[in-house]
């Protein structure tokens, strides 16, 4: 008997397996091709107090190995979000993190205060690292000042334990890390996207009409498990890694640098099992290598 | 949970034209339920290119369930597709999207079906569901492709805005059918079996100047193509109070309506999106064109 269980912040996951946000609405699309109960968790997309417009199109932008995004957190507001997508999500046996943004602490915390009320939120994950917002996101979350502030006013309105999503653009994320956890932060999960710019060089201007974007995929997997490593050393807080996850072995990797869990984003695009394949996968990992307890392989390589 | 990617063979692959290919697959479950309009999402078989290629569906074969896409060389997830030839595989996923309202032209009504460019191929599909009049506009640049097709389920018009294509096509009247036929297009066999690339009109200029030009009329117009001749086919068909659909493209990463990449502006706040905006993949990417702004 293999144990895939793991403990968030006092939440407990069937596996460790849970879903990027941004990259899975809230499940619904994704739920026609995957039993959204087999996940360790739905991370849905970035919820902020009112609708997000979001920015203009084209959006997106494949590059080798990956991908760009310039979404803009476009979102249908958390009264929406509490009447059509929580309902949904309450169906399924899996746990709900609740991604939150915002452009003022007001705002994040107008939010946080509104799903302290709905009984199906497991965990909050704070987006303050959206690099393609021109207030909110990432301008919260590159000092580690603002980070610890943040993070301490949230806390002091969240019913649920608090998951602070970290940018990796910045010089040194372990002292956002321990800003975040200095503030209350019950968990950390990491790496959003990397600043980025494509070039068209056929209409010779930018892939994306934001010009920059944020780039995942697998080409940012090793810059993930790095950070995941160093943070790991930096806090005692439970790490949620992701970068550029598409099979079990790149989950493994998050997690032997010390994450207790992953996050599966951009490869959901390319195919909407892979959250399954990469549970399956773990549990095959576990059986082979003889591993009865997945939390004893967190962090085990130093 | 019962829909997921399907393997599907490629059974045969053609260019057509300068970068525009043509290529069946057999692919059961999409021709079984596609509709005209609809499009599949086509992924690479090179790992590293993480993102399906949207993809319209040009025809349907439900009887041998085989689909049919055309489409253009625009970089090099879609250069890997034109070189598949038969036995390979590609993985699909689809029919995703609405396609276009058939009902709205039945026995009695007449539809005018305008596809520019890379927007010709979902037309011949539609060609052949419609149970109405079908009067096809198609606008060339640089080459014809699918005229035969085109032709075959309705009265094919053809736009053309380069002079050299303009030039090249030598028409002639042929007193029998008074339709035009390009000379030296039509095979020897086929001639003699009477079979003939025929259409109405050629007009030189773009797809409304062809429609002026040939006086047609219709109760509804079913489009696709580049933004600027769906802006102006917008326009004509409010002036003249025609019922319009708008087929509309975007660059998409899921394809199926969670990212939110592949948005357009919509007249009126959309009940999914709670903004003006509405997802091409999922609400379209067939509009009426009154829903959407352009």
């Amino acid at each position: 008997m293999i144990n895939t269980k793991v403990t968030i912040a006092g939440v407990e996951l069937k596996n460790p397996v849970m879903t990027a946000s941004g990259t899975f609405g809230s499940g619904m699309e994704y739920g026609e091709f995957v039993d959204l109960s087999r996940l360790g968790a739905v991370v849905t997309k970035g919820v902020a107090n009112v609708p997000w417009q979001g920015n203009p199109t084209p959006r997106v932008a494949e590059i080798r190995g990956g991908m760009m995004n310039a979404i803009g957190l476009q979102n249908p507001g958390i009264e929406t979000f509490c009447s059509r997508d929580l309902p949904f999500l309450a169906d399924y046996d899996t746990a709900v993190v609740v991604n939150v943004c915002g452009r003022t602490t007001e705002d994040y915390v107008e939010v946080v205060e509104r799903l302290s009320e709905e009984k199906t939120v497991d965990l909050l994950e704070i987006n303050i690292s959206c690099p393609n917002v021109k207030c909110g996101g990432i301008s919260f979350g590159q000092n580690p000042d603002s980070v610890e502030a943040i993070t301490r006013e949230i806390k002091k309105h969240a019913k649920q334990p608090v998951i602070m999503k970290l940018s990796p653009n910045v010089t040194d994320i372990t002292e956002l890390a321990r800003a975040a956890e200095a503030g209350g932060a019950d968990a950390l999960s990491m790496i959003n996207t990397l600043t980025g710019m494509k070039i068209d060089v056929n209409r010779r201007t930018f892939a994306l009409a934001n010009r920059t974007g944020g780039v995942s995929g697998p080409a940012i997997h090793p810059i993930a498990v790095r950070m995941v490593y160093q943070s790991a050393q930096a806090v005692k807080i439970p790490i949620i890694g992701m970068g550029g996850v598409t099979c079990a072995e790149d989950a493994l990797e998050f997690i032997l640098a010390g994450a207790t869990a992953v996050a599966v984003g951009t490869a959901n695009f390319r195919n909407p099992r892979t959250v399954i394949d990469v549970i399956e996968g773990i549990e095959d990992y576990m059986c082979r290598q003889k591993v009865e307890d997945i939390r004893t392989l967190t962090g085990a390589v130093r | 949970m019962e829909k997921s990617i399907l393997r599907a063979s490629v059974l045969s692959q053609e260019q057509i034209a300068d970068q525009i290919y043509s290529m069946w697959l057999q692919a059961d479950a999409i021709a079984k339920s596609a509709v005209p309009g609809q499009f599949v999402s086509v992924y690479s078989n090179d790992s590293g290119r993480m993102l399906p290629r949207p993809i319209s569906i040009c025809e349907a074969d439900r009887d041998n369930g085989r689909i049919r896409l055309v489409y253009r060389v625009a970089g090099k997830g879609t250069a890997e597709f034109a070189g598949c030839q038969a036995m390979d595989t590609l993985d699909l996923l689809g029919p995703l999207g609405n396609g276009f309202p058939l009902e709205r032209c039945p026995a009695g009504r007449s539809a005018f079906l305008i596809g520019g460019g890379i927007g010709i191929p979902p037309m011949v599909e539609l060609s052949k569901r419609l149970e109405g009049r079908v009067q096809v506009i198609a606008g060339y640049r640089d080459e014809l492709f699918l005229t035969d097709e085109l032709a075959a389920n309705g009265e094919l018009y053809l736009s053309v805005e380069k002079d050299d294509l303009f030039k090249n096509l030598s028409v002639g009247a042929d007193a029998e059918t008074d339709r035009f036929l390009i000379e030296g297009t039509v095979p020897e066999q086929q001639e003699d079996a009477g079979i003939r690339s025929v259409w109405h009109g050629v007009t030189h200029g773009n797809v409304l100047d062809c429609i002026r030009e040939n006086q047609l009329q219709a109760d509804v117009i079913y489009a696709c193509g580049p933004t600027p001749m769906l802006r102006a086919i917008k326009a004509y068909a409010q002036e003249k109070g025609i019922e319009c659909y708008l087929s509309l493209e975007q660059r998409m990463a899921c394809g199926i309506g969670a990212c939110l990449a592949c948005v357009c502006e919509s007249a009126e706040v959309d009940a999914h999106s709670q903004v003006k905006n509405k997802r091409i993949c999922k609400e379209g990417p067939v509009f009426a064109a009154d829903e959407v702004i352009l």
